[in-house]
């Protein structure tokens, strides 16, 4: 039997334990699909695969347990999730018929945002949309996932990139009775921006996330909805050498401002990946190069929006497998 | 005196208004909802028929109006006080009839509860207008027909929304300017005659009706977030602030803010002491001051049906139906 294994990794296929048996990794970006394209995976998992199907933490479907001779079949019956789910978002594809185009940029996750969640602070799903437009095809190995506010249930903190939804609140004092509800949780599941002076409601903006809940706590309206922005947080990873959380690089930045980051950060890694490597991961690279060296390219051309703030430094968080001195 | 307007015609009648008074009315404040990518239906100066919004219910009422929500009654420094000078233009109010009942409720606490009527209050009172919008559907939570609050006469203009046109029953305070405008044509106001919910309210309280398990229920559904007091048009709760200026604590103001039976603090006394603690006694009290106490004192219940507590709860505790069981327990005991 011959395969390029290569290529069938690029186009979306496993190679697995089992000898001549693949499995199928569909993309769902932002996780969120109308339930027609459903009959079509049900339709290969029974005849192809075994029946069954995976749900990935990435929020896509991996199909197991399908013979390695039926790829391209397979790749001919998924043109209208392909169409639908990738090129309607505005994803360049050429051949619709012969399977994804790629894998290594994995597919953009997001939490359910302001569709269901009432903490959400924005569309994730749309966003999401946007990003896998603006990314994909690409063979980096790059993970992002989008969180409507801060609760990052996505947990983009494990992804090299994580955008979270924030919000202005704004403050009217005239409608404002003193209840304390704002502040109170502020403290409680926040960051306690808040104090109450005077029988009035002061905000510390520095240590404000944008949060948003002060708004949904306000019984009288006093805060309401200001300009929505965005939280990016940088290079956050599991793996098998120096697992970390991502760190705050951007806050109150716009999306247009996300948008080109992201984009910016394709071309760091285009410039500084070790090509010597099978695959590096943009976290090692940054690693490598230094942040300020990732900051300067990240924002390259990148019209900052007034209220945005940058990192200034990185105090990368995490800790390495080969020192946990604590295991005795 | 019965009016038709077309819409443009309507506009620049409003226009006219203008001039003397501020309008204020249901309107849609884009993405003012607490939820993101929603809006907040609540009143808010408008100039046009089109800001006017009638196929919603404000989630707060007109009340705010009348009564701001934070006011400063005087400032005071070591040796004097004075209060600030009103500038209150006249008013009109495009409401709901509840809502005209509602704002009698007010009146009955801010101008005839013993003998010295509200002077901020009469203040901005005397300078309003009703301009009422027929209501002949309601919506889901309403029930101003069990209330009688469905029905008034106490309007200047009573308008009723057509596709292009605005017909208009008018007092004789404003039929030049509808006749500048518009053209006469006979008009009868109508009214809602049945709602989707319909309450009974209790005829007599036994005593045995205050320890009732029906309130402990809310001990735990309830949060005490007080959206229910906030948005009703009838609660008429508030507390005083002091306040010392921080630049310089020897001068300040006094203000009247807003305050709700369900609300933290709200019983607070000195020493640290505070009636009922749980969020189920709470209720009783309120349901008891909205449709037993108010009536016994004043004549009619304090309540109006608006439904708006039900609208707003985030719990989903209906108002309406905390009535009814009311009432149930009332005729069991
Ligand atoms: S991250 Fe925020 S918006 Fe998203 S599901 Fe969690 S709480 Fe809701
Ligand atoms: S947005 Fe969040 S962090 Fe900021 S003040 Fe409001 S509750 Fe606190
Ligand atoms: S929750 Fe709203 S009304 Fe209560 S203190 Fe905060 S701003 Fe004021
Ligand atoms: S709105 Fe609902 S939860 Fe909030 S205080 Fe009123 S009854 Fe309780
Ligand atoms: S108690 Fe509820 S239904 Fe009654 S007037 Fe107040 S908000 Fe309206």
């Amino acid at each position: 039997m011959d395969v390029n294994t290569k290529k069938i990794i690029k186009n979306a296929w496993r190679v697995t334990k089992e000898r001549g048996v693949t499995c199928l990794r569909i993309r769902v970006p932002g996780g969120h699909l109308e339930v027609k394209y459903l009959d079509l995976l049900k339709e290969i998992a029974e005849k192809y695969g075994n029946g069954t199907v995976h749900l990935t933490t990435r929020q896509g479907f991996e199909i197991p347990g399908i013979q390695m001779n039926k790829i391209d079949e397979i790749n001919q019956m998924l043109a209208p999730v392909i169409q639908g789910l990738e090129m309607e978002l505005g994803v360049p594809v050429t051949d619709e018929t012969a399977g994804y185009p790629a894998a290594g940029t994995r597919n953009v996750a997001a939490c359910i945002g302001n569709r269901v969640c009432p903490f959400a602070n924005f569309d994730t799903t749309k966003l999401a949309g946007k990003v896998e437009a603006l990314i994909y095809p690409n063979d980096f190995h790059v993970k992002i996932a989008i969180s409507g506010c801060p609760n990052d249930c996505i947990k983009g903190h494990l992804h090299d990139i994580g955008v979270m939804g924030m919000v202005e609140p704004v403050y009217n004092q005239q409608r404002c009775i003193g209840c304390q509800a704002c502040v109170k949780n502020c403290r409680q599941v926040s960051t306690g921006a808040l104090s109450f002076v005077n029988y009035k409601v002061r905000r510390d903006p520095l240590r404000c996330t944008g949060c948003g809940e002060c708004v949904l706590k306000c019984p009288a309206a006093a805060w309401t909805r200001g300009k929505q922005s965005y939280r990016l947080v940088i290079m956050g990873r599991t793996g098998k050498k120096n697992p970390r959380l991502a760190r705050p690089f951007l806050e109150w930045a716009d999306e247009t401002v996300v948008l080109q980051v992201i984009k910016n950060m394709y071309a760091y890694i285009d410039r500084h990946i070790d090509r010597s490597l099978p695959k590096e991961h943009v976290g090692y690279i940054v690693d490598r190069t230094g942040y300020p060296v990732f900051r300067e390219e990240a924002l390259a051309g990148v019209t900052l929006n007034p209220e945005a703030r940058v990192a200034a430094w990185m105090d990368w968080s995490g800790y390495r497998y080969e020192r946990t001195s604590n295991m005795v | 005196m019965g009016f038709a307007l077309t819409t443009e015609q309507f506009d620049a009648f409003l226009a006219g208004l203008a001039r003397d008074y501020d309008i204020y009315a249901p309107k849609r404040l884009a993405g003012k909802g607490a939820f993101s990518g929603t809006d907040l239906i609540a009143y808010a100066p408008v100039q046009s028929l089109a800001e006017i919004v009638f196929d919603r219910k404000t989630f707060y009422s007109p009340k705010e109006i009348l009564l701001p929500i934070s006011q400063t009654l005087f400032y005071f420094t070591e040796e004097a006080y004075r209060e600030p000078q009103q500038q209150q233009r006249p008013v009109i109010i495009f409401l709901r009839p509840c809502d005209v009942h509602a704002v009698k409720r007010l009146d009955q606490i801010y101008l005839h509860n013993g003998d010295q009527a509200d002077p901020y209050y009469r203040e901005r009172r005397e300078k309003v207008k009703f301009f009422v919008m027929e209501c002949t559907e309601g919506f889901d939570s309403c029930f101003c027909v069990s209330m009688g609050t469905n029905r008034t006469g106490e309007y200047a203009v009573f308008l009723r929304l057509e596709a292009d046109r605005v017909l208009c029953d008018a007092r004789p305070e404003f039929t030049p300017a509808l006749a500048a405008y518009g053209r006469e044509a006979p008009f009868t106001p109508a009214f809602i005659e049945q709602n989707k919910i319909s309450v009974k309210t209790p005829e007599k309280i036994a005593p045995a009706v205050y320890g009732h398990p029906l309130w402990s229920e809310y001990d735990s559904r309830c949060i005490a977030c007080g959206r229910c007091n906030v948005c009703c048009p009838t609660c008429t709760c508030f507390t005083m602030q002091d306040i010392f200026y921080e630049d310089n604590p020897r001068c300040g103001e006094r203000r009247r803010v807003w305050a709700g039976c369900m609300i933290d603090g709200f019983t607070d006394l000195a020493g640290g002491h505070s009636f009922r603690n749980k969020y189920g006694e709470r209720m009783r009290f309120k349901a008891l001051h909205k449709v037993y106490d108010f009536k016994k004192r004043f004549g009619d219940h304090m309540c109006v049906g608006c439904g708006r507590c039900d609208d707003v709860c985030p719990e989903y505790i209906s108002f309406s139906r905390i009535i009814n069981r009311l009432a149930e327990v009332s005729d069991d005991e």
